[in-house]
């Protein structure tokens, strides 16, 4: 097998998934958290300005979703259609709400009436957290696994089996997390008496994730052990847990010394954190089956060809430092509280 | 209803509604390029104004656009996940190249395009909308790329036997450069060029007759003709190359396309008409001899028919094909002549007098739309029942573990949320277009004095 660095192909390509994934999750996550909590915002100038804190970056947020996911589709092509054709239902609803979410952002500020603003905004905070909920759904599934007959196909799958209690507490977790990381995005974006509101909620977010990520982490040591067995086998490997319990500490921290750009950046590497935890918990599956090991589907028997894979990691060479600089460059021009104009949404 | 029909109506649905706005997206991203490429040059107030009442309607279309983008990609592993694992592993460079290079592009520059006016300067908005039409332009030769190597494989090998059997790739630029890839993707391009010129000429036909905003419209319009014309032309030889390419290398899809039941000598060509399928006739006016001019420029040359293949290895649907090819040429030519018609008044000076006219062009809008989707039915309906020509059966490539009212269940949701957003979408362009281009006194906000490098060293 082909290596770079010491490391074969499919571990490299894991890595740019999870790499993708992870700044996804920074991206996207602040723009639904910042959805989600958007009915809480009270008067329409200021559901504007948070809207529009949004508004010139969650289009390029969202394309991460689809390099994440075309990057899932062309590495690991077994996973991929194993994971969305069993999870049919969760996965189509994820699609409504994504063009749900659309709609409402590009419709809501377009008539002036209350009745109109009022359905978009609901429609726009309702969508945003239900696809903050349903990628968590969709991680707990693949964390917990399912049956999987030889030829990697889901046994039997229906909706039932994917709303299980670990799945939905991971949903709700990713939603905390994202709510959180939303609310101090809108600090940077926001000021006087709506920033003062922000901060008020984002106490509460904060309180909300912690106590949530707390539920989640006992839960899983006791119903999900074997998400701990990588852990135990390699203790070294536990600064990883602890690092991650540090940063989400130093959040609230920095927070009360109304330090928001520091919060956001420890906020945004909780979610990196996070992601290497279940990466590490993972390796090499990508799917566990729940019925035989080894019916799992791991990275190797996922991936796709060496030639495959070679190609689509040097286009990944030689575009990330693009698409890392566009994303810099609107942030810079973006930088700043929001001031609304007559193009705003 | 089984999985199958459901899944390929469910995805028929959701690509042909999904292709009513890219093409607008690339089309208005031509146009708004070359007026606020004259603004710059000419420093002519009007082109900003121009531009910046379309870009207004170019957010609308490219917002729907990537919403209901995303649903396609979803699709390969929820509805067709055998296909899924068929093609990955050559899909992926291409969809990698795609995310990377297009997507990236023209989502980042967007939000400086919509919202940027006020923050850069001229030159560098100006980058930016050159940036957003580049990536609608990169989107599209990728994902053509992917389509015409389902058409026309190559640079692959097949691994695996049986159910298991799938692609891999063996060269990427073989695949890239398959053989329907280049002329697909021109044509495809300009397709989208004639959706936005038409858009362009509607809109400002529109104001035209109702006597407002002339000025502005005058200059669209002007400009949205010489578009028009210039690319239904060219159109019209790219539409040839492309059927070349299929005469050559998918001769059952032109068959199907012309009716073409029998192989003989001196084929006949359709200008419209009607194919029986029981009797295996075809009743309408043609050209005698005019497909085998048209593909080997020999009026007497043998062209295939549909018996030269196997009865399972040909399009169910021949009538279907051969309707929806023919409505798309025949709008080609209905292109040309209305962009003629229009060029010639406007040279004679009289073209702001011939109402009716105008308002054939308000309504020719839907035109280059329609040409675009029954092209787009030909070439897919016409490759059945292949989802990968020869190699992979649509009825093979479904998903195992998806039953058919899980699809019957997204298609109704999706049938309900496309109607909405259709719904909305004509109400606000149709509140767009009322509410016009400013035309009161530009309050101007732009950072005229801040060029690139002030810009990145502050």
């Amino acid at each position: 097998m082909e290596t770079f660095l010491g490391l074969d192909y499919p571990t490299l390509w894991f890595l740019v998934v999870g790499a993708l994934f992870s700044g996804y999750g920074i991206l996207d996550g602040f723009d639904l958290g910042a959805g989600a909590m958007h009915l809480f915002i009270k008067g329409d100038k200021n559901r504007r300005i948070a809207l529009n804190a949004v508004g010139p970056v969650w289009d390029g947020n969202e394309v991460w979703l689809v390099i994440g996911g075309g990057t899932l589709f062309a590495g690991f092509p077994v996973f991929y259609a194993t994971l969305f054709s069993a999870m049919y239902i969760p996965f189509m609803l994820f699609i409504m709400f994504i063009i749900l979410r659309a709609i409402s952002i590009e419709f809501r500020s377009k008539e002036e009436m209350k009745w109109w603003r009022t359905m978009w905004d609901i429609s726009y905070s309702i969508s945003s957290g239900m696809i903050a909920f349903l990628l968590g759904v969709v991680l707990g599934n693949v964390l917990k696994g399912f049956p999987l007959d030889e030829n990697y196909e889901a046994i039997d799958p229906h909706l039932t089996m994917f709303l299980n209690p670990f799945s939905i507490l991971v949903g709700l977790t990713t939603l905390a997390l994202m709510m959180m990381h939303g609310a101090i995005y809108l600090t940077l974006k926001t000021e006087g008496r709506l920033f003062d509101k922000v901060v008020k909620m984002l106490e509460k977010c904060m309180i909300g994730f912690i106590v949530m990520f707390g539920i989640l982490s006992v839960f899983t040591l006791i119903f999900q052990p074997h998400l701990a067995e990588r852990f135990k086998d390699h203790p070294s490997l536990f600064f990883l847990p602890l690092t991650a319990i540090l940063a989400i500490a130093n959040i609230p921290r920095l927070a009360r010394k109304k330090k928001y750009m520091q919060a956001f950046i420890f906020s945004s590497l909780t979610f990196s954190l996070l992601l290497i935890l279940v990466a590490v918990q993972l390796f090499p599956n990508l799917l566990i089956a729940s019925n035989d090991p080894n019916n799992s589907i791991t990275i190797y028997n996922a991936a796709a060809s060496q030639k495959g894979l070679g190609l689509m990691l040097t286009i990944a060479a030689i575009g990330t430092p693009l698409v890392l600089a566009y994303t810099f460059i609107v942030y810079k021009i973006f930088w700043g509280k929001v001031k609304l104009d007559e193009h705003s949404y | 209803m089984d999985v199958e029909i459901l899944s390929r109506i469910q995805f028929a649905f959701t690509v042909s509604f999904h292709y009513i706005y890219p093409p607008l997206s690339i089309g208005i991203g031509l146009m708004l390029v070359i007026s606020e490429g004259l603004f710059l040059k000419t420093k002519d107030q009007r082109y900003e104004v121009l531009t910046r009442f379309w870009v207004k309607i170019f957010a609308l279309t490219f917002g729907i656009g990537v919403a209901t983008g995303i649903v396609m990609e979803f699709e390969f592993g929820t509805n067709w996940a055998t296909y899924s694992r068929y093609v990955g592993d050559i899909f992926g460079s291409a969809l990698a190249a795609e995310g990377i290079f297009a997507f990236a592009l023209e989502s980042s520059f967007l939000g400086i395009l919509l919202f940027g006016w006020n923050k850069v300067s001229p030159k560098v908005h100006f980058m930016s909308t050159v940036g957003v039409f580049f990536g609608s332009m990169f989107s599209a030769i990728w994902i053509v790329v992917a389509n015409s190597w389902q058409q026309t494989p190559a640079g692959y090998k097949i691994v695996g036997e049986g159910m298991e059997a799938r692609a891999e790739i063996t060269d990427f630029w073989e695949m890239v450069f398959n053989p329907s890839s280049v002329e697909r993707i021109l044509h495809v391009w300009v397709g989208a060029f004639l959706a936005g010129a038409f858009l362009f000429i509607s809109v400002h036909a529109y104001y035209l007759v109702r006597d407002r905003h002339q000025e502005i419209s005058k200059l669209g319009i002007k400009l949205g003709l010489i578009a028009a014309t210039l690319f239904s032309f060219v159109q019209l030889f790219l539409g040839h190359m492309s059927a070349d390419g299929v005469a050559e290398n998918q001769p059952a899809k032109l068959a199907a396309f012309e009716g073409h039941y029998y192989t003989d000598h001196s084929a006949d060509l359709y200008l419209f008409g009607w194919v029986d399928q029981e009797s295996k006739e075809v009743y309408g006016v043609k050209v005698p001899g005019g497909l085998a001019f048209l593909t080997q420029f020999n009026f007497d040359a043998k062209v295939e028919g549909l018996d030269a293949f196997p009865e399972d290895e040909i399009p169910t649907q021949i009538n279907a094909v051969f309707q929806f090819y023919h409505l798309m040429v025949g709008i080609g030519m209905m292109l040309i002549g209305l962009s003629v018609l229009g060029t010639f008044y406007w040279f004679r000076g009289t073209l702001f007098q011939q109402k009716w006219l105008l308002w054939t062009f308000v309504f020719a809008v839907i035109l280059p739309q329609l040409a675009n989707q029954f092209g787009w039915f030909a070439a897919e309906m016409g490759r059945q029942p292949w989802v990968v020509y020869g190699l992979l059966r649509t009825s093979d490539a479904l998903s195992k573990a998806v039953q058919a009212d899980q699809v019957l269940f997204s298609l109704i949701m999706f049938t309900f949320i496309y109607t909405l957003l259709f719904i909305l979408f004509i109400y606000l362009l149709n509140k767009k277009i009322k509410h016009g281009p400013s035309d009161t006194h530009l309050i101007d906000h732009r950072p005229h004095q801040q060029g690139i490098n002030d810009f990145f060293s502050e």
